[in-house]
């Protein structure tokens, strides 16, 4: 039997709000935080989490990230340093881009001022492993240390790859999760130029209309712990993080496979790795993103998984109202699951109206709707690359 | 031309540079050490890209590893750029 792994805190900062709270209250509301085409984190402002040279050392993804951990961490109880030996804690922080806005900035100064002016920040500020680095070293995790990257599937990587690295004894405790911040020009206009993103601005997953994703940025944050750490420090667990899912398209750069095949595998997958069959699923958070392409395949991918059991169950897309957040989805939608299923509410697919011939699942259309208490549920993320994760989370 | 390294100026021109970097500007003064304020390598590059812009002074790696303390920099600075 391999240790259980418990969730004792969850933080986010998303354009819905500073906090997990908001992510989760205002969804269930079927308030929206898309604003003019994009989901910034118009709350945040890093001066109330971090100190003027903390600030100055990180790229708003890492900051983003560590706000998110220390809201994380205050819930789970972790002051100061982690209630496991620090070499034991990991701290995994997944992105899809990293540091965009401070290698364009570096860029400029190249660019106008000359090589001698580039600042020696540069690398630490834009690698893509800044974040997990910058949590790292402010709580003091001196366990495995770095992120993932697998385009829009990265948060829920790091949180699977620390799922299974407290199981396989290598760590006692993880804080994981996945943070972006690429709302720039650049970015903005390459994933325009392939067609990715919505003309009009409007993220409505599932929806016949639905154009393409809207990009938002922000981080979500999961503390995990093996359950018997977090029994004997009395601890309080939020949830189980029961199962991680993996696979391949090996289909096409950014397309997904049309069949749904290979979400599918990874579907599946997850619910094997936790013990658990598609009849226990009560709610499927989707990766829904608002392109043509990913939900309908998507739509096939939960069908192919769960039999006839999908079409009984409740999915809903945070897209709808945050947009696509890229490396950091899988988390902050991971968070949004958690609250979901402790909340007992199914929030909605927000703007979902029309129908689309073949997309027949319960996308959650208006309102929230009930979850029963002790519910399982599924966290969908899918990357361009054809990377497919799948989490599986529970109640009790 | 470079604007005139007199000491004062120095000193203005580095306290203000620090300040930018992350201590509070009470415990900047001539006597404070790097370490006590916190001021590595990496700050220490870009302080020298400011004395740099400022007063045609180049203060490489092995110049800042003798640096102790702000005074250190403001006397460097002067000596070199008279």
């Amino acid at each position: 039997m391999s240790r259980r792994v418990v969730i004792t805190g969850v933080g986010a900062v998303t354009p819905l709000g500073v906090g997990a709270r908001p992510l989760f209250e205002r969804w269930a509301a079927g308030e929206c935080g898309i604003v003019d085409g994009l989901g910034r984190c118009a709350d945040f402002d890093p001066a109330d989490h971090l100190t003027r040279k903390e600030a100055r050392r990180t790229d708003r993804f890492a900051q983003l990230a560590l706000a998110a951990a220390d809201e994380a961490l205050a819930q789970a109880g972790w002051n100061g340093a982690p209630p496991v030996d620090a070499t034991r804690a990991a701290c995994i922080v997944g992105t899809g881009i990293g540091g965009l806005e401070s290698l364009g900035r570096q860029h400029d100064v190249l660019r106008d001022e000359g090589p001698g002016r580039v600042s020696p920040l540069a690398v630490p500020l834009m690698m893509a492993n800044a974040a997990a680095a910058a949590v790292a070293m402010r709580r003091g995790l001196r366990g495995p240390s770095f992120a993932t990257a697998s385009a829009c599937a990265a948060g829920a990587d790091a949180i699977g790859t620390a799922l299974r690295l407290i199981r396989s004894g290598q760590a006692d405790a993880a804080v994981a999760g996945g943070a972006e911040a690429a709302l720039t020009p650049l970015a903005r206009s390459a994933f325009e130029a392939m067609g990715a993103t919505s003309e009009c601005g409007v993220s409505r997953p599932f929806d016949a209309r639905r154009d393409g994703f809207v990009m938002g940025e922000g981080a979500g944050v999961l503390v995990l712990e093996a359950a018997d750490v977090a029994e004997a420090r009395d601890a309080e667990p939020l949830a189980e993080l029961r199962g991680y899912g993996a696979s391949s398209d090996a289909h096409h750069i950014t397309a997904p496979d049309p069949s749904g095949e290979g979400a599918a595998a990874a579907i599946r997958a997850a619910l094997a790795d936790a013990g658990a069959a598609p009849a226990d699923v009560d709610y499927v958070n989707a990766h829904g993103t608002s392109t043509p392409l990913n939900d309908r395949s998507e739509t096939m991918a939960l069908k192919l998984a769960l039999g006839e059991h999908a079409a009984r169950i409740p999915v809903s897309s945070t897209k709808s109202v945050i947009g696509h957040l890229l490396g950091a989805a899988g988390a902050v939608e991971a968070v949004a699951t958690v609250l979901a299923l402790r909340g007992r509410l199914a929030p909605p697919t927000v703007g979902f109206e029309e129908r689309e011939e073949g997309l027949d699942l319960d996308y959650v259309p208006g309102e929230a709707r009930p979850l029963p208490a002790g519910g399982l549920a599924l966290s969908d993320s899918f990357g361009f690359g054809g990377h497919n994760a799948v989490l599986c989370i529970s109640v009790s | 031309m470079p604007v005139s390294a007199t000491r004062e100026h120095v000193e203005e021109v580095i306290f203000e540079a620090l300040a930018k970097l992350g201590p509070e500007r009470d415990q900047i003064t001539r006597e404070a050490t790097f370490e006590s304020l916190d001021i590595d390598s990496l700050d220490l590059v870009e302080l020298a890209q400011v004395i740099e812009d400022e007063f045609g002074v180049e203060m490489k790696s092995e110049d800042a590893e003798r640096l102790e303390t702000v005074g250190d920099a403001i006397d460097l600075v002067v000596s070199r750029a008279s």
